[in-house]
């Protein structure tokens, strides 16, 4: 008996070794942060999202099941690149879906780009993706830097003040925020006083917040998202510096405005790609995930389920999950579902839709929960995103 | 650098320092009487912080009662630890004393973690704290003040118990010969064990003082306690107005490097700890054992 | 007596062989490198007695300058691994040299305050990539024949390298260099009076167990193609003295057979979890895969309690006992 449970013990390591190729289920890796700062924007909601794409595809293509493996990068790249690879290597995986972080972005991005296997990411905001680390293997789907940066950046900057101080998260996503949206104020006649990096999940904000104050610049920009940028606001105000600066968050996701909570958040300008309350499609999909999730959607999710489905349709017309194959249908379709109308996916891997400025209601304004958004603006994708020609994307030169 | 800047950091440190010196105290009390090195009490500050929110969404309990409550709940729970699993190691290598708490801080955040996750938990100011004073350089929030007031008063009446009462005494004559205060009848395992919920008890107390200001997270401890370790080194380990010091001390040095340097303001104290480890191994305070 | 560990190192050996075509390369080198990582470190515990917190220095430390040299600077895997394995060495001089000054407790406090300010600078260092992490380290030539992108090469690699380490460690162990390290563990006092210079004894160990520990780093970097501060971290010095506690400090197996079974809990605790599950019925370990760090955490707790000597102490305790009945 002992014999037979240190065997089937060994058994646990030799798991992975079966690879059944071609009949066995299709399996979507979705690597994300589920339990740290990011886990409301993508989390286990995105794990729903993407199964809700699946049940509505009809859950099966080409004769085989399809299946979520999903890991908990807890924000370390390491954590991701490794199952990554483990993924494609043993259990014959050939599309990861990417959440949030874009350290774990681009170093999973690296790890398909190097297997020849589809990465789509949906929570991650780096325009590196698609720029200095673009990969024919990457799509960048639901929103990146350089689209947050024109359209929030260029609100704030055409409304009169000219000088900028930043609070930014030290790692990838916020140097590549405060990169892009440094580009726009200038370009916009403004100026950047200074910056201050935060280590990501600060608990304290309190002394970053001190030195924007005493930089005596107008905008305070907020270069970080997720739990970040929710507690930069809140010390914000508990220091009264919302009273002498104005605050842009340069990501905001509809649940941060749900943790800030309305006496703080009222005002505030967020661009997003995708909100639920813009139709009745994105009502319906709204409400379903609202009855699973107990949370109204964030575009992320969104993200997760649309391309999820996009993914699904490219499989089902080039009638294999051939990675190559797949990338050229995915390349040659539009995006035509609750997520956004007439989308594209670029060569450098963007997938090219509109994108929308909003306002944070005022408490009176909202009449349930959720409702926290109204429109300000609708930017059309080819202004939202950097063109081909701004592309510092080597291989589609 | 405007006096302004430098001003308002200063007064931020004096906050940080204030936490540095409770838990650091704490640390202190545990190692002069128990030898120990208690790697969980992160951990116990982060539980003094998690009971407090529990104790809110769970049971309606406000801010004041947590107050009392949390550590008090935290300090049952260091009797328990201290009777079952650190009693057992004492004579052995205080390395394993080191380990053991190590090893428990993981069950610990481990455990809170399968609740929380990682992420920070939000945790509102009692209103009768609320609001802000402008002192001209900077807005103080009046919590912040509270906090500093609350904790130099728990670590000079700690401190004024320990070295100038009677129970204070036989604490201290403890440290120096367990065995002689046995012979005078006094129960020395249980003024042990009694010592060691106290210290947790310091930790979980400055716990809820850090709720509404951190925010509160299964890790939030783990982040902090090798500073506080530095702290204590620096400061001498057996040493009670060392710590206090030494705490409140690297509080304002951290403020001053994060207008210089921000970056460095999280390693400045393990410069100075080499530095006085190699100059003086026993501390700025302490007495070499 | 002396044929037996040969005979059991021997089925070891041939074991490793052939696992890679049973078991995932990659896994397998992950292993390995930790295998070298915590003998590295039980040089320094278990033969000379010196606890460092600092440990993790090395293993980051290597793995990035060895990154560096192979990605930035284009040079061939060997020397980067060199490369790697002579900056820990450094390091481990200078760390050394700074805390040997101290003794017991002081002496650890100062290899963790050592180790803190490295982790700083890996932090701060632009080339680090931070957060974000070392990328993109390819796998090319070594010694302009193996080539290393096939998993299985490079695993013989990982393994021919683990192996000469190693039995670097058993010869250095064994030799009257060794007993003299073993003579400062017990008695330093003892072996002052002998006219040993202790302080020499203890840097040179504490070098040596550097240079490993990066050698460790360095092939860890070159296998998984990249390197981050979780290799840096105070949390990894925790873990590497977790895996010598739970095998047995001081023995030669010891930290071989506590990385094995950290990394294996570590990686795959979800499907332990579920194969317990199979067993039992028992609902809750379908659960365990989340809790990674409260079953390292119990496991810490009940070695420390009950289990001092690790896995192989009290196998040998038991054996010897035997014998002597």
């Amino acid at each position: 008996m002992k014999i037979k449970k240190l065997v089937a013990l060994l058994g646990v390591l030799f798991l992975s070794a079966a690879n059944a190729a071609d009949t066995g289920p299709i399996k979507l890796g979705f690597i994300t942060d589920m339990s740290g700062l990011y886990a409301d924007v993508d989390g286990k909601g995105g794990i729903e999202a993407m199964n809700m794409a699946i049940a509505d595809f009809g859950g099966s293509v080409l004769g085989r099941k399809i299946e979520v493996v999903a890991l908990d990068h807890q924000n370390k790249a390491d954590i991701a690149a490794a199952k990554a690879r483990e993924w494609i290597d043993q259990d014959g995986v050939n599309v990861i879906f990417g959440g949030t972080n874009s350290g774990t972005a681009l170093a999973t991005a690296k790890v398909t780009a190097e297997k020849k296997k589809i990465y789509i990411n949906n929570g991650a905001g780096t325009s590196a993706l698609t720029n200095e680390q673009c990969s024919p293997y990457t799509i960048h789907y639901t929103y990146d830097t350089i689209g947050l940066a024109k359209v929030t950046g260029k609100a704030m900057a055409s409304k009169g003040d000219k000088n900028w101080f930043f609070i930014t998260a030290d790692y990838a996503f916020g140097y590549q925020l405060e990169k892009d949206a440094t580009q726009v104020i200038l370009d916009n006649g403004g100026r950047v006083i200074g910056s201050v990096k935060h280590p990501l999940s600060a608990s304290d904000f309190s002394s970053f917040l001190l030195q924007a104050q005493n930089s005596k610049a107008q905008i305070l920009g907020l270069a970080n998202a997720g739990g970040d940028t929710i507690n930069a606001v809140k010390a914000a105000s508990e220091f009264g510096i919302n009273k002498t600066m104005k605050i842009a968050g340069l990501l905001i996701f509809i649940t941060d405005i749900h943790s800030i909570g309305l006496k703080n958040a009222a005002g505030l300008l967020a661009t997003e790609s995708w909100y639920w309350d813009l139709n009745d499609e994105t009502r319906e999909f709204g409400g379903r995930f609202l009855q699973k999730m107990k949370r109204m959607p964030t575009m992320v999710q969104a993200g997760d389920y649309s391309s999820t489905l996009a993914y699904l349709k490219a499989v089902k017309a080039a009638g294999t999950d051939d990675p190559d194959k797949v990338l050229k249908q995915l390349h040659s379709m539009k995006i035509n579902d609750m997520f956004t109308k007439n989308g594209y996916i670029r060569k450098d891997g963007m997938m090219v839709h509109d994108m929308y400025l909003f306002e944070v209601k005022k408490a009176e304004e909202v009449k349930r929960p959720w409702d926290y958004y109204k429109l300000v603006q609708k930017v059309p994708g080819e202004q939202a995103f950097n063109t081909l020609a701004e592309s510092k994307c080597s291989f589609i030169k | 650098m405007p006096m302004s800047a430098v001003l308002s950091q200063l007064l931020l440190g004096l906050v940080n320092g204030s936490f540095y010196a409770i838990l650091s105290l704490g640390l202190a009390v545990i190692f002069g009487l128990l030898n120990v090195i208690n790697f969980a009490h992160g951990a116990m500050f982060m539980m003094g912080a998690i009971i407090t929110y529990i104790g809110y969404t769970q049971f309606g309990l406000g801010y004041w009662p947590m107050l009392l409550l949390s550590p008090l709940i935290v300090a049952f729970f260091g009797v328990f630890v201290e009777r079952f699993l650190i009693k057992p190691l004492y004579g052995l290598d205080h390395l394993y004393g080191l380990l053991l708490t190590f090893g428990l801080t993981l069950l610990i955040e481990g455990f809170f973690r399968s609740f929380y996750g990682v992420s920070g938990m939000a945790y509102s100011v009692p209103e009768s704290l609320s609001g802000a004073t402008d002192i001209g350089f900077m807005i103080l929030p009046n919590y912040r003040s509270w906090v500093v007031v609350a904790s130099l008063t728990v670590c000079f009446t700690t401190w004024f118990i320990i070295e100038k009462t009677k129970l204070g005494s036989y604490l201290r004559a403890g440290t120096e010969n367990p065995k002689l205060v046995q012979a005078f009848g006094i129960n020395f395992p249980l003024m042990v064990t009694l010592t060691y919920a106290f210290g947790v008890g310091l930790a979980a107390f400055s716990g809820v003082l850090a709720a509404p200001i951190i925010q509160i997270s299964p890790l939030m401890g783990s982040n902090l306690i090798i500073t506080v370790f530095a702290v204590v080194v620096i400061g001498g380990m057996g040493s009670i107005m060392g710590s206090i010091l030494t705490g409140l001390g690297l509080g304002i040095v951290e403020a001053i490097t994060k207008v210089f340097y921000p970056e460095a303001s999280s390693t400045v104290v393990f410069v100075v700890m080499a530095l006085v480890l190699l100059v003086r191994p026993a501390g700025l305070f302490g007495r070499e054992k | 007596m002396s044929k037996r560990p040969l005979l059991i190192w021997g089925f070891f050996f041939i074991l490793l062989l052939f696992a890679p075509w049973f078991i995932y390369p990659i896994f397998l080198m992950k292993l390995l490198c930790f295998a070298l990582f915590a003998t590295s470190f039980n040089l320094l515990l278990g033969y000379t007695g010196l606890l460092s917190f600092g440990h993790a220095a090395f293993l980051g430390g290597a793995g990035y300058v060895a990154g560096f040299l192979i990605r930035d600077q284009h040079l061939p895997p060997e020397i980067g691994i060199i490369g790697g394995t002579i900056f820990a060495a450094a390091l481990g001089l200078i760390m050394g040299a700074l805390a040997i000054r101290r003794q017991g407790i002081y002496f650890s406090m100062i290899t963790l305050a050592l180790a803190q300010m490295f982790y700083f600078i890996c932090v701060q260092v632009p080339f680090t990539g931070g957060e974000d992490g070392f990328q993109g380290i390819p796998r090319t030539m070594m010694l302009g024949l193996l080539d290393l992108q096939d998993d299985k090469t490079m695993y013989f690699v990982v393994l021919g390298l683990a192996v000469v380490a190693l039995a670097f460690v058993a010869r250095v162990v064994a030799s009257p260099y060794g007993k003299i390290l073993f003579a400062i563990k017990e008695n330093e006092p003892r072996a002052i009076s002998l006219g040993y210079k202790v302080d020499r004894f203890k840097l040179n160990a504490f070098v040596l167990s550097g240079a490993l520990a990066g050698l460790a780093g360095s092939l860890q970097a070159v296998v998984m193609g990249f390197e981050t501060l979780s290799d840096a971290h105070w949390t990894m010095s925790g873990l590497v003295i977790l895996m010598c506690l739970v095998g047995g400090v001081g023995t030669l197996l010891g930290p071989i057979l506590g990385a094995f079974v950290i990394v294996i809990l570590e990686n795959k605790v979800g499907d332990i979890g579920n194969l317990i599950f199979s067993w039992t019925n028992i609902e809750w370990f379908k659960t365990l895969g989340e809790a990674v760090t409260i079953v390292t955490g119990f496991i810490f707790v009940v070695c420390v309690l009950s289990f001092r000597k690790g896995i192989v102490g009290e196998f040998l305790d038991k054996f010897k006992s035997k014998n002597v009945v």
